[in-house]
This record gives structure tokens, C-alpha cells and sequence, in this order.
């Protein structure tokens, strides 16, 4: 019972990161621009939340959830600011939408490496993230048993203040897309700017705004994925600022279905892990390193699902297309 | 023959010529600021390195090289979708699938150096084909598909080293079993031959697979401009659904860009590690060359005889950030370079600012050359009237 937990924690933890990055890349896709710099903003983010928790000290000793606090907030706001330069390039200037992503893609990593040298020194390339920022029983006032069960195991293992402020941010989400009339004039940008344009709704409005809060969105994810990851902050977030972007197509824009979908891919990626203390699961004697076959499994199952939904799959219309007032 | 001169300014190659051109010395500066401010009493070192090393000597001009013909085949792979309205993203997993062909094909079958070359085509043109088809048949989103496959592709590599014992090093006597067999000890004619280069520049790092990949980048370039194919694919890039309705079967030419693609990322692969110099070691994460074709590819807009250059050029800034280390990271190229790359999202603006002054520069010569018309022709009617007057009295 307690592997259960041990996997289930695990994916959720996983999950948060992709969910967040992906509900961010669909407010920037809603609003007609295509965020591939997703990577690389969550790179952004993690720096300088992660710089932020190792500089706390002994203040974040003691008031560990609200430095916590202060880092998810210091993430998000350099991956917003690091967002405009993309919404610059591709809103402002009209320029095609993936040069911009990719130069900031190629940016990240490269400026957090070289900002950790000239902050920790040569070849000091991992910003180590203090262990004080897990939630753990006491806050509540429970005491830690020496055996967690099932419940305890689930909520207590991999129990960071990530994981409730994404939750808010999926459900405010929901709120906004679906409730307010920001939400509907951001996505008829995505889908027919003109049209939105002649009703008197700013265009290049509401697309900054859309890749702004993907900008937050993506550094909280950064930060949220280097927790989940476990070993610091080594200048990469592993590719999941791209996964995010699969989750986000399987999910079909959807907020309801991203969270699906993440937890879907996140499942996979943990299963693999789990494989020896699992009965049914196939061990592959005979073959070295077999554990390359589970780690590619999350990959293989997304292929498919993706060709048998993609009959069914419907981007915003205009995404990918700058919008150009002067051509109607 | 002033105003000729002029002309070819304006051309628009030339414009985007001087756009590039500015975006580096914009680029390169930013570098420099970067440089003083992490370490300012070696700043003038570092720059000095970043665009001098590559000269310094012939190894390292052999070095150069040697890394561009990787980085031309990587950026032909994305350059080549691009100008099809395909984002290939997925150069890098070609590129690794390319280079196990190459290697299982030299290594393990012990065939000649050019066999080995064409197996790295056909592998990368198989993890093309993948994400080819899923856009063509399924209207999966080629960018996912990519992304998938070179992870796929990375793993797949790895487990697949891992399970022929006959390609590691340590079947050959040598001690590690985390790379792949020294060509030199495992099969001599699957390395790339050096006709004389390398005594030209005194480097065992050059060999002909510069010369290969200028003769791809221009077969490329002939394909994409000169033949009815390449036009074809050009027009699928640029309007799929005018392609269908003018008789185009864009579904062919879809899967047809990515096979090339693959196979030219593939290639890459290839002629990197049958130099004899290189082996492939079995990693964690996504190679770096795979991913460096798509700024390669973005500084040359896409333009294959471009793209020779700017491989060119990223190489060569690249061993002058590696002979900068250890005062700096030599991850400063990368930020350069993605300066340089993002500063092209501004080249259209900077276009219209050359333009514009280059116009008024030539509406000041056509203002001053009909200023001299006009003198002229009031000169001869001033003249004129003077000999009409004259003739009248």
C-alpha cells in the first residue's frame, strides 16, 4: 500500500510543474501567441527563486513557508519579465514567433550558468535548494510517525507550498477563462483578432497580458520543477518547459484537461522509477540498463494518444499569426 | 554610375546583409558588457579570445573547421523545414540516431568510411520520416512529435550501446565501457580520410567532411531554387492550402521535407564521429551540435549557402570561448549567439533604418543631380533666349 503512495506523491509532485507551465503556455496560445521559450523562462525563474532560498539563511530557517512564499513570487516575477522580451519580438515587432523562443531558450541556460560561476565560483554550477522549504506535519501540529501511513505518506512526502498555490492557480484559471469577460476577449484574440479588433478590444493589449501570465506561470513551474527534480538547481529544467507545450496540446487548451494530461505524462515518468518493487511490472532480464526502456516510455505513450486525439485536437485559430492592424 | 552603386545597396540581400552584420557587432558588444561585468580586469582578454582565437593558430583554425561541418548538416536539417514551413526541432535526435547508424555501421560491420556515411543518413531520414508523417496523416503538431522523438531517440541510443558490446571501447582493449570504440583501434577505413589536410594544418581534427558538407549545402541550395521539387516544397511552406488547389500533393512533400531533413541532421552525426577524433559517449541529456543548427539555420534566414557561413562563424566564436575558459564560462557564446538570434527578430526594423538612410542619401544625390539638370537646362534657355534675342535684334 505505502509503494502506492510513495508513486502517487511522486507523480503529483511531478505534476505540478507541468501542470503550471502548461496552463501557462495556454494563456499565451489563447491569445494567439505560440510560447515555445517556455524552457527557458522556466530556467529564469528557478535561478533566481533558487538564488533567492540560498541567500534567506537564517531568517528563512525561521520563517520558512514565507521566504517559500517570497521565492514562488521572485520566480514568477523574473519569468514575466523575462516573458516580454518574447512578447516584444513577436507582438510588437512582428517577428516570427519561434526565433524569439528560441533565442530566449538559448539565453537561459547559457546566463544561468555563467551567473552561478560568477556567484559561486569556478565550475560551481548547482545551486543547492535548503531543505527547510518541505511541509511537514508539525505545521499542523501532528506529530511525524516513524511509519507514515498511506494518508500520511501521500500528503506529507513530497509536501512543498507549490503544490497548494498551483492547485489556486488551476482553479482561478478555470475562473478566469471561462467566468469573466477577460477571459472570453482573450480568447477571441486567439481565434479571430480582427474580428475582436472591431468590437474595440485591444489586440496588443491582451496578448501581452496573455504571454505575461505565461511568464509567471512558466518561472513558477521552473521553481516548482527543481523542487520536484531533488538535486538543485544545475541550469536545466530537463526539457520540461517542451513537455509542458505536449501537455498542453494533449490537454486541447483546456484547463481541466492540462491537469488530465499532466498527471497522465507525470505518471509515467514515475513508473519507471518504481519498476523493482513492483510484481507486475516486466523487468527485462537479460537486457542492460533496461531502465532506458521506461524512460521512454512516458515519451511513446504521449506519441499515441497524441495521433488518435489529434482528429479531434483544435488550436486557437490565429495562434502563430502576429497580429497586423493594418491588414484586415 | 553612382546611382548604380547605390542600387545594389538597396538590393535587398545586401540590406539583410548589413542587418546580419549589425545584429553580430551588437551581439559581440553585448558580450563584452557581459565580459566586465563578471570579471572586468580580464574583460579585454576574454573578447580578445572570443574573436582571435580562431585564427591564433592552425590547430585551432582546424578546429573550427572541424565543428562547422556538424553545425552546416545540423542547420541544412533545420533551414530545409523551415523554408517548408516546418519547424524541425528535432535535429538533435536525428543527429543521434545518424551518429548509431554511423557508428554500428564503421564499428560493428566494419564497413568503409562512406557506407558508414550514407547508414547516417538513412537513420536520421527514418526519425525524420516519424514526425514527417504524424503532421502529413495525423496533424500532429510537428514540434511535439520532434521533441518526443529526440528523447525517444536518446534513450533508444543509449540502451541500444549498451546491448552491443561490439561497439564500446572496452571490446577493444581500452578501458571504459561508457563510449563508443576508438575508430582507429576497431576499423581504420570507416574514418573520414584527411587527404593531406591534416598535414596542411598540422591537426588530426581535419578532414574532408568540410568539404562533404559545402558540396550538400550547395546540392541543397540547387535543389531548393533551381528545381521544380524544391519549388514545390517552397510553396507548401508558404501556403499549404493554395499548394493543394493548385494539384501539389502536400502530404508527399510534407514527409518528404522531414526525410531530407533527417537525413542531413543524420549526416551530421556521421561526420562527426567517423573523424576518427570523436566517440560517442553515452549521456543524459540532448546534445548540444543537434540543437545548435537551429541558431545556425536562424542567422542565414535559412538560406543554404548562408547557412555554410554562419556555421562558420558560431564555430568559430565557439573555440574562442573555449580558449577563454577558465577566466570565463564558455557558455558567453551561447548568450552571444542568442543575442545575435533575437536582435534578427529586429531585422526588419533595422532593414527599413538602412533603407531609409540610404534612401535619403540617394534622394540628396537625385536632389543635387537635378539641381545640376535644372542649371544646365536654365543655363541653355538662359543661353537660348540670349540667341534668340540676339537673333531677333
Amino acid at each position: 500500500m505505502n509503494i502506492l503512495a510513495d508513486i502517487l506523491s511522486a507523480t503529483i509532485i511531478f505534476a505540478i510543474p507541468l501542470l503550471v507551465v502548461a496552463l501557462g503556455g495556454m494563456f499565451s496560445e489563447r491569445s494567439g501567441t505560440i510560447n515555445i521559450a517556455l524552457e527557458g523562462i522556466m530556467i529564469i525563474g528557478a535561478l533566481f527563486g533558487c538564488l533567492y532560498l540560498k541567500t534567506a539563511g537564517t531568517w528563512g530557517t525561521a520563517h520558512p513557508q514565507t521566504a517559500m512564499l517570497f521565492a514562488i513570487l521572485i520566480a514568477g516575477g523574473t519569468g514575466l519579465i523575462f516573458s516580454i522580451l518574447l512578447a516584444v519580438a513577436s507582438i510588437s515587432l512582428k517577428a516570427d514567433q519561434t526565433i524569439g523562443g528560441t533565442a530566449l531558450n538559448m539565453f537561459a541556460p547559457a546566463f544561468a550558468i555563467v551567473l552561478t560561476w560568477a556567484i559561486q565560483g569556478q565550475g560551481q554550477t548547482t545551486i543547492n535548494i535548503p531543505t527547510w522549504i518541505r511541509i511537514t506535519p508539525e505545521y499542523f501540529g501532528l506529530a511525524t510517525s516513524k511509519n507514515p501511513g498511506f494518508f500520511e505518506t501521500l500528503l506529507f512526502k513530497n509536501f512543498y507550498l507549490t503544490t497548494p498555490i498551483v492547485i489556486v492557480i488551476l482553479l482561478v484559471t478555470i475562473f478566469i477563462m471561462y467566468k469573466t469577460k477577460f477571459g472570453l476577449r482573450l480568447r477571441s484574440c486567439g481565434e479571430h483578432p480582427q474580428a475582436a479588433d472591431s468590437v474595440g478590444i485591444n489586440v496588443y493589449r491582451y496578448r501581452y497580458i496573455g504571454v505575461a501570465i505565461s511568464g509567471l506561470l512558466g518561472g513558477i513551474g521552473g521553481l516548482a520543477f527543481t523542487i520536484a527534480a531533488g538535486s538543485g538547481f544545475q541550469s536545466t529544467v530537463a526539457g520540461y518547459g517542451f513537455f509542458a507545450l505536449a501537455v498542453m496540446i494533449f490537454g486541447n487548451w483546456k484547463p481541466v484537461r492540462i491537469c488530465g494530461a499532466a498527471l497522465f505524462f507525470a505518471l509515467f515518468k514515475v513508473i519507471g522509477s518504481y519498476t523493482a518493487s513492483i510484481a507486475f511490472m516486466p523487468k527485462f532480464q537479460g537486457v542492460k540498463s533496461a531502465d532506458y526502456i521506461y524512460q521512454m516510455l512516458p515519451y511513446i505513450v504521449t506519441m499515441i494518444v497524441l495521433i488518435f486525439t489529434s482528429k479531434k485536437s483544435r488550436a486557437p485559430k490565429a495562434e502563430g499569426i502576429p497580429y497586423d492592424k493594418s491588414k484586415r | 554610375m553612382m546611382r548604380k552603386k547605390n542600387r545594389l545597396i538597396q538590393s535587398p540581400g545586401v540590406a539583410s546583409f548589413l542587418a546580419s552584420v549589425a545584429s553580430i557587432g551588437i551581439g559581440l558588444l553585448f558580450g563584452y558588457i557581459l565580459l566586465i561585468f563578471i570579471k572586468p580586469s580580464m574583460s579585454f582578454y576574454g573578447l580578445k579570445q572570443i574573436l582571435t582565437a580562431g585564427f591564433s593558430s592552425s590547430e585551432k583554425f582546424a578546429k573550427v573547421l572541424y565543428q562547422a561541418a556538424p553545425l552546416i548538416l545540423t542547420g541544412l536539417a533545420v533551414g530545409f523545414a523551415f523554408k517548408t514551413g516546418l519547424f524541425n526541432i528535432g535535429a538533435v535526435g536525428q543527429y543521434t540516431i545518424g551518429t548509431f547508424f554511423a557508428l554500428y555501421a564503421g564499428v560493428v560491420l566494419k564497413t568503409p568510411w562512406w557506407v558508414a556515411l550514407l547508414a547516417a543518413m538513412l537513420g536520421g531520414a527514418i526519425w525524420g520520416f516519424v514526425p514527417g508523417f504524424c503532421k502529413a496523416m495525423f496533424n500532429v503538431n510537428e514540434v511535439i512529435t520532434s521533441i518526443m522523438f529526440n528523447w525517444i531517440g536518446l534513450f533508444l541510443v543509449n540502451l541500444m550501446m549498451a546491448n552491443i558490446p561490439e561497439i564500446l571501447a572496452n571490446h577493444y582493449g581500452a578501458p571504459n565501457a561508457d563510449r563508443t570504440a576508438n575508430l582507429a583501434a576497431a576499423n581504420k577505413s570507416a574514418i573520414i580520410p584527411k587527404w593531406g589536410l591534416d598535414k596542411l594544418l598540422n591537426s588530426d581534427y581535419i578532414n574532408i567532411s568540410i568539404i562533404i558538407t559545402i558540396v550538400v549545402a550547395v546540392i541543397i541550395y540547387i535543389v531548393l531554387n533551381k528545381t521544380t521539387f524544391g519549388y514545390e516544397l517552397k510553396a507548401c511552406g508558404l501556403n499549404r492550402n493554395a499548394c493543394v488547389y493548385a494539384g501539389i500533393n502536400a502530404r508527399r512533400n510534407i514527409i518528404l521535407s522531414m526525410v531530407i531533413a533527417g537525413s542531413l541532421a543524420g549526416l551530421g552525426g556521421g561526420v562527426y564521429y567517423l573523424s576518427g577524433t570523436a566517440q560517442y559517449t553515452i549521456v543524459k541529456s540532448l546534445l548540444a551540435m543537434g540543437f545548435n543548427g537551429i541558431p545556425v539555420a536562424l542567422l542565414a534566414t535559412s538560406n543554404p549557402i548562408g547557412i555554410i557561413f554562419s556555421a562558420l562563424f558560431v564555430s568559430y566564436i565557439q573555440v574562442g570561448g573555449e580558449a577563454m575558459q577558465p577566466e570565463f564560462a564558455k557558455e558567453v557564446i551561447d548568450i552571444i549567439i542568442s543575442v545575435i538570434i533575437y536582435l534578427s527578430a529586429f531585422a526588419l526594423l533595422l532593414k527599413e533604418i538602412i533603407r531609409r538612410v540610404l534612401n535619403r542619401r540617394e534622394a540628396k544625390l537625385e536632389r543635387e543631380a537635378q539641381a545640376e539638370d535644372e542649371a544646365v537646362v536654365a543655363a541653355a534657355q538662359k543661353a537660348g533666349i540670349a540667341e534668340g534675342k540676339g537673333v531677333s535684334k
